[in-house]
């Protein structure tokens, strides 16, 4: 196992790539614990089962409440300094949708004759559903607690939305988790930050001819303006 | 492709708050001859599947066990009362209905069975002193209370509740003994029932009670209050 990295995302080192930068790890598992942390205190506050076992529902009230507001929080903080690049780079990785995406998708991520890039279809599809949810979650969330100014009738809708997102979300979270936890590889890339090279040649071609195509053989990140 | 998905979570949550009442009253619908029959227990997990959502005023649930539990009857008055759960549940004459429980926000749980005593029957037998104006509630959670006026709680659709939905009221629902006042919003169905006060002025810090305090209307009738028009239950 290699050491965690700072370089920034796509520097190719010897025989590691560096998949995630470290800003991109911070924003990974910030959010992470965030949702996780939401989604524990919301299911207490939703399932009367857990209500009951766990009691002091205003004081798991306050820690949901708090913790949402802070959901959008390490998204703008990734974009908020110069490590923005990496991210930047990955985020228009995950919103481009190519024919390769709609082939893994039909073949269920089976190999096909799809060429994979940095990321899988399902990857993309984690990736912009958990980001979509950031504001709708929040939007959701704020009507409910402060339902004051709307009328009734919104936060009946409010909640319909925000309910059945947190049910999507859970199944999508623990999807992932799944995933996650069967691929060391990935793990591995999301805690210090590399993958070998020859797994990005075999499983990410398509990425790995980006990077051919970005940095000289000696390994050295060419500047971009 | 990313941004217009994007986009598009945004407007359907957006449309869901818009429009979510309308779309979960029209699902309940649909889930009901589901939900009722039920036997896994699986659909109380659904959103929006007719299901109660459990809420206190204080930091814990309340607790109190069956053989602690005392309900009095007191203040105006003329014999007042202590009576345990034995009372309550056998010595008195029982009254059962089946109606739907409505939140004031938003939620509706449709034919749920409540069981227990008539409050009028109770007020009838402690005897109401003249100049008897209302009837205030106390929880023993030690924060939440309820009032209605004395012509309100003669009704024969308000109960002291010590069974609902065909077993012992739990101690999530606001058992072991909880109030039922079937054609109001459920805030005034005050849970964990300690204490039934009958006044003849409105004048404790705590009225007209725990929720009315935070804006919510003292008179509150299914459809006629609140500004909503949901069905009479």
């Amino acid at each position: 196992m290699t050491a965690a990295v700072s370089a920034p995302t796509d520097t190719v080192s010897g025989d590691r790539v560096v998949r995630f930068a470290r800003a991109e790890r911070w924003l990974h598992w910030s959010n992470a614990s965030l949702f996780l942390l939401l989604l524990a205190t919301g299911m207490t506050l939703y399932v009367p089962a857990l209500s009951r076992l766990v009691g002091r529902r205003v004081l798991v009230k306050d820690i949901h409440v708090y913790s949402g507001l802070l959901l959008p929080v390490p998204l703008l903080l990734a974009y908020a300094g110069h490590w923005r690049q990496s991210v930047r780079r990955d985020v228009r990785r995950l919103s481009r949708w190519s024919v390769d995406d709609r082939r893994w998708l039909t073949s269920l991520g089976r190999r096909g004759k799809h060429r994979m890039g940095k990321f899988n279809a399902g990857q993309k599809l984690n990736a912009i559903f958990v980001a979509g949810c950031i504001p709708v979650m929040l939007a959701t969330g704020i009507i409910m607690r402060w339902f004051d100014p709307f009328p009734l009738a919104w936060r009946t809708g409010a909640t319909f939305v925000h309910d059945w997102f947190a049910l999507a979300l859970l199944v999508v979270i623990f999807g992932h988790i799944g995933k996650a936890l069967a691929e060391p590889i990935s793990m591995h890339a999301m805690a210090k930050g590399t993958v070998p090279a020859g797994h990005a040649e075999r499983q990410h071609p398509r990425w790995w001819s980006e990077l051919q195509q970005t940095q000289g053989p000696s390994g050295q990140e060419r500047t971009k303006p | 492709m990313g941004r217009r998905a994007l986009l598009g979570m945004l407007g359907l949550g957006a449309v869901g708050i818009l429009w979510g009442a309308k779309a979960q009253a029209r699902m309940e619908e649909v889930l009901r001859p589901f939900t009722v029959n039920d036997q896994t227990g699986l659909s109380s997990f659904l959103p929006s599947a007719g299901r109660f959502r459990i809420y206190t005023v204080t930091g814990t649930l309340p607790s109190r066990s069956d053989a602690e539990y005392r309900l009095t009857v007191d203040g105006d008055v003329d014999t007042p009362v202590s009576l345990d759960l034995a009372d309550l549940r056998d010595r008195l004459p029982q009254t059962s209905m089946t109606k739907d429980f409505q939140c004031v926000t938003g939620w509706r749980v449709a034919d749920v069975p409540w069981k227990g005593v008539k409050l009028p029957d109770l007020l009838t037998d402690a005897g109401v002193r003249p100049g008897a104006t209302h009837v205030r509630f106390w929880s023993f959670d030690g924060a939440y209370t309820e009032t209605l006026t004395l012509e309100q709680a003669m009704r024969d659709d308000v109960l002291i509740a010590h069974h609902m939905l065909g077993k012992p009221v739990t101690r999530e629902h606001g058992g072991p003994v909880r109030l039922y006042v079937a054609p109001m919003y459920g805030y005034k169905s005050l849970k964990w029932l300690d204490r039934i006060e009958v006044v003849s002025a409105l004048d404790d810090p705590t009225d007209p009670g725990y929720w009315e305090r935070l804006g919510y209307d003292v008179d509150a009738w299914v459809g006629r209050s609140n500004g909503l028009a949901d069905d009479p239950t």
